[in-house]
């Protein structure tokens, strides 16, 4: 299987989509002559031509619009946000519009859209680059949220994304995009609203979606030379979740930490434990607890960053705990 | 408000001309009279939400629809009773609309606000000030991708120009030589808030040159003025592929909603008199008796014909079912198999 | 319920032995009540007359439950105060009760001074000391277990109420009931209690763990849990000790049984290993100088370790006299609880059962037992020739955390020394 980026990965799924339906067209700031912000669009406007990927103005709002009038007459546009701290700009046209034009003509008029592009922190980009977003989406009725991990989930999400008839917020991350993988040849995609166990184990299951994944596989490693078994669980999709997996998973462990870049309250992890207590509540031996960014906006200096995102150490914390060693 | 911009006169008229003037005239008594029985309906409590009549706006709706094909787009504003009605909404499907039944265009789910048939091309009312304008710039956007020779059409009120949605859909419009047309209804007043202590130009047209994009103004108490200018926009699109802003000057003779009085602390009772003195009906009513092409007569009988249509629509949607309890999870998404 | 034991969590209440309306002295026995231990005397703390018995004869109690009522005849019982009463706030046991009346401030359950002043009465505290509190329960009464703890308890019928809960606050989770649900595995066992059996015709009985069953699983499971157990065997020559108790016997005054030597042997075996004479306390050891070596007895429904102290120091017929008191008490199960804590070491014997060997399970915090065989004619090879003798075997479970393997066979060494040459023992 070859190796690939995570970054060449997405290309490679635009690539592939825009090949095989014209209506697909992607669509934002420097996507085009710039290459993309990330490079993700690389080759593509050379390959496409200007019709099809089409640079814009700064103008968040007015080009999820366009991207939502034109899903609404038949097209399949992939809107990319420079990064979801933008897309904030948008927000009144991903909810108020592209959520819900399906629900309220009846059925008669949807919004195939992808809106994509990275989300949460990276490095010392300040209060204002680095949040993590995906509650806000998975919140409204209507999107679907999907954050792939991996180079391999990314191509093939974001196909199916692409395929989907419902508007996806496809959210990507900067640190992910020089990840390497390896990525299936061919033709594949990969369903949404499927979780993955990213790693098998039998004392307590860490959920997790996107960056957190990795965290997650660091803090499993170590845990496992104490002679504890993580089984780690990539959400993959936070909306629709799969709730299916989480629950068979917790339901043999006994034992969750849900773990999520963004802040606690009301986060993605909240609703993971909320389905876990009501669903299964008598599998449970601790109560399930969640690892998070601190609940600061994101500080600049490199040591406070650090203190306030989640990781590896975090997470095995947390497990020490709801196995009650220590 | 300028004078008519057509001059009346006796001159002969062709058949065809005549018929569609009628038309026009048959339209616009049909959206008064499904607005005031609205109204009555909602002071009963038969309509909830908001209601936003379009009494006193009825030749900018008649006369802009007149000029567009059956495939081409409309999105409008909140305030699109009147706009659904023209582009051939069935009244009973509106009024079952307003009342939240299952017969209604949106399937009683949307209500006076979200109107849809996307059979007739009507991509919605849509509830938040600017925030459809986008949509229409990617109709526009799409028709262009397809190179058909479509137009996407827009109504949004004066007071939604200040906001940014506006300026960022009037701009990629231009940039992007679009085929739509942005129909500002000048009535004058955002709820409350008269246009001169909202915005710092006047003229909302002139906003256009900020796009470099073709604009006009046009009195839109004349249906066949409001008809002409927008007859050139639509050539402007179709043809030049180039977006125009139409200010259509108009006035709403109700209140901002049913929740609103007439004219309350930010106009005066004189004003709205004032105003009604070029109610667009009898503005065009009376062309059409002078330039002979009804009677009096004939206008009452239209009326009368207008107001049973009116009533039967009520009725049926008194009488339509409510929607079934297992419509409250339908068409949030796509079904599985698209 | 008052706390009869170290251990007691909750109680069964026997028999009543005053009844509603009888007076009341203080001392007198109002109840017996059956421990995880042993059937105790429930005493009066205060005089006055039986108003009420709040629960009937046979019912279980949890430590720091209201079971009766003493008060001024005619004194009104409130009828819901009857049923149950909170666990107490002030940290003070819940017993029978005839102090006088004293405001204090009104507890949960209990009716607002003022409202029901002759009712609150009834919830006034006593003077006795502060009961140890439940484990896992919390002051209602409730027990705090994780979800999935209460379902395994629901479906192997394990009672929460009496166990240790390892979690935060107490919370029984789900190791400690892997603990609980294990079968306390080959425990001493000298006199086969009797046995109920199944009914003919049925493929099985269940029969309600007791009081003193549960204690036992708890107990014994902890131990093989977390205790990393080895076992050490040796075979004694047990001849000379044969002879030696025939002649004690023969001399009357009461008799020394095998036991009762090797009893004697172990604990002189001790004082010179006092590695093995020591207490697991788990962030220390405790070495004790002075030896009480437990001694397993099998009583009806379980066994209990009554303890001979300084056994050490005690000739062979005092050990005798007391194994065979403390034995005798254990069945009636009239030890009291200072006779059956304490050990420092263990013994266990089925050899009377014939069992050759066996390994018995550590008391915890004791690091040892010693568990004994049967005595029997083998053939040995002696001088080159084969000749009958007397053998025992002794195996020896020790607690790895204290004992290490050289440690114990030392002390095997000596303690097969002292037996082969039983003169060491009178010495």
């Amino acid at each position: 299987m070859p190796t690939l980026t995570y970054r060449d990965a997405l290309n490679q799924a635009l690539r592939e989509e825009m090949q095989r339906d014209d209506r697909v067209f992607l669509m934002g700031e420097e996507v085009g002559v710039y290459q993309g912000a990330y490079k993700v669009s690389r080759g593509l406007l050379e390959e496409f031509g200007a019709r099809r990927v089409v640079d814009t103005p700064i103008t968040e709002l007015g080009f999820a619009g366009v991207g939502v009038g034109a899903a609404m007459v038949g097209l399949r546009p992939v809107i990319e946000m420079m990064t979801f701290n933008f897309a904030l700009l948008a927000v009144d046209q991903i909810v108020n519009s592209a959520a819900k034009m399906r629900y309220m003509s009846n059925g008669q008029v949807g919004v195939p859209m992808v809106v994509r592009g990275p989300g949460g922190a990276a490095l010392q980009l300040g209060a204002q680059h680095s949040q993590a977003f995906e509650s806000w989406y998975a919140h409204i009725p209507g999107l679907k949220v999907v954050m792939p991990a991996t180079p391999a989930d990314a191509k093939g999400l974001l196909k199916s994304a692409i395929r989907d008839d419902n508007p996806v917020i496809f959210i990507e991350g900067e640190m992910l995009y020089n990840t390497k993988g390896e990525v299936p040849e061919g033709e594949y995609t990969i369903p949404l609203g499927v979780a993955d166990i990213k790693r098998e184990g039998t004392d307590v299951t860490i959920v997790c979606h996107s960056k957190t994944v990795a965290v997650a596989l660091k803090a499993a490693e170590q845990l496992a030379a104490d002679g504890i078994s993580a089984e780690v669980i990539d959400l993959r999709t936070i909306r629709p979740l799969d709730t299916g997996t989480v629950l068979e998973s917790v339901a043999r462990t006994h034992r969750c930490v849900v773990v999520e870049e963004g802040w606690h309250f009301a986060g993605v992890g909240a609703q993971v434990v909320d389905t876990i207590q009501r669903e299964i509540f008598d599998a449970l031996d601790a109560p399930v607890l969640r690892v998070t960014g601190a609940e600061v906006p994101m500080p600049y200096n490199k040591q406070l960053e650090k203190l306030a995102k989640a990781d590896p150490a975090k997470v095995i914390a947390a497990v020490r705990q709801v196995l009650y060693v220590d | 408000m300028a004078g008519t911009a057509t001059k009346p006169g006796r001159k002969t008229i062709d058949p065809a001309t005549a018929e569609t003037w009628r038309t026009w005239l048959r339209q616009m008594l049909l959206i008064r009279r499904f607005e005031e029985k609205a109204g009555e309906a909602y002071s009963l409590g038969k309509i909830g939400g908001f209601c936003h009549l379009y009494i006193g706006q009825e030749a900018v709706a008649v006369g802009t629809i007149a000029s567009l094909r059956p495939d081409d787009y409309i999105t409008a504003s909140y305030r699109e009773h009147g706009q659904a009605l023209v582009r051939g909404i069935t009244p009973r499907a509106v009024m079952a609309e307003l009342f939240g039944k299952a017969e209604g265009c949106s399937g009683g789910k949307g209500g006076s606000m979200h109107l849809f048939d996307a059979s007739l091309g009507f991509l919605g009312g849509h509830g938040i000030v600017g925030g459809h304008i986008p949509l229409t710039t990617g109709m526009a956007f799409a028709i262009k991708y397809r190179g058909t020779d479509q137009v996407a059409i827009c109504y949004f009120g004066e007071a939604a120009v200040n906001n940014g949605a506006f300026h960022e859909a009037l701009n990629m419009a231009a940039l992007w030589k679009l085929p739509a047309i942005y129909i500002c209804e000048n009535n004058r007043y955002g709820m409350g808030t008269a246009l001169e202590r909202a915005s710092a130009i006047y003229d909302i047209s002139e906003r256009a040159c900020s796009y470099d994009m073709a604009n006009e103004v046009v009195d839109g108490q004349d249906v066949l003025a409001v008809k002409a200018a927008m007859d050139r926009a639509v050539e402007r699109a179709r043809d030049e592929k180039l977006p125009t802003l139409l200010e259509v000057r108009t006035y709403r003779f109700m209140g901002h909603s049913m929740s609103d009085p007439i004219h309350g602390h930010y106009r005066t009772k004189e004003e709205v008199e004032e105003q009604r003195k070029r109610d667009p009906i009898a503005v065009w009513s009376g062309r059409l008796i002078a330039d002979g092409v009804m009677s009096e007569e004939d206008v009452k009988a239209m009326d009368r014909q207008v107001m049973e249509e009116v009533e039967d629509a009520y009725r049926f949607a008194e009488e339509a079912p409510e929607p079934e309890p297992e419509a409250l999870f339908r068409d949030v998404y796509a079904p599985e198999e698209s | 319920m008052e706390a009869l034991s170290p251990t007691m969590e909750e109680g069964r209440v026997v028999e009543w032995k005053k009844q509603e309306g009888e007076p009341v002295a203080v001392g007198d026995v109002l109840a017996e009540v059956e421990t995880d231990k042993a059937v105790m005397e429930l005493v009066a703390r205060a005089a006055g007359t039986m108003l009420k018995h709040v629960v009937a004869a046979g019912a279980t109690v949890p430590v720091s439950e209201l079971v009766a009522v003493i008060g001024e005849p005619g004194e009104a019982v409130e009828a819901g105060n009857g049923k149950k009463t909170e666990g107490r706030k002030d940290g003070k046991a819940e017993g029978p009760a005839a102090e006088p009346a004293k405001p204090e401030a009104p507890k949960a359950g209990a009716p607002a001074p003022g409202t029901q002043p002759t009712a609150d009465r009834e919830n006034r505290p006593t003077s006795m000391p502060p009961a140890p509190p439940a484990a896992a329960a919390t002051e209602t009464g409730r027990v705090k277990a994780s979800p999935l703890a209460r379902k395994i308890a629901a479906e192997r019928g394990l009672d929460l109420q009496g166990v240790a809960g390892s979690g935060p606050q107490g919370r029984i989770v789900q190791r400690d009931l892997a603990a609980l649900s294990a079968r306390p595995a080959a425990a001493a066992a000298p006199q086969v209690p009797a046995f109920r059996p199944v009914p003919a015709g049925e493929p099985f009985a269940d029969v309600p763990l007791s009081q003193i069953r549960k204690t036992i699983a708890r107990r014994l499971a902890q131990s093989l849990g977390p205790v990393p157990t080895f076992y050490l065997t040796i075979e004694v020559d047990m001849e000379r000790v044969a002879e030696a108790r025939e002649a004690l016997n023969a001399a009357g005054q009461g008799k020394v049984s095998f036991n009762d030597i090797t009893i004697k042997a172990v604990a002189l075996a001790l004082k010179q290993h006092p590695a093995c004479n020591a207490w697991w306390q788990d962030d220390h050891i405790r070495y004790w100088n002075e030896v009480h070596v437990s001694m397993a007895v099998a009583i009806e429904d379980g066994l209990i370790t009554p303890v001979i102290r300084h056994a050490d120091q005690k000739g062979l017929r005092q050990i005798a006299a007391e194994s065979k008191d403390l034995a005798g008490r254990a069945r009636e199960r009239k030890l009291t609880p200072e006779e059956y804590t304490g050990g420092t070491f263990s013994v266990s014997n089925l050899g009377m059962l014939d069992i050759e060997e066996f390994t018995a399970i550590i008391n915890p915090p004791e690091a040892g037992i010693i568990a004994i065989g049967r005595i029997a004619e083998k053939p040995v090879v002696q001088a080159g020739a084969i000749v009958p003798r007397k053998r025992m075997r002794l195996t020896m479970s020790c607690d790895h955390r204290v004992i290490d393997g050289a440690t114990g066979a030392q002390f095997l060494q000596t303690l097969k020394g002292m037996l082969e040459n039983p003169l060491a023992l009178v010495w």
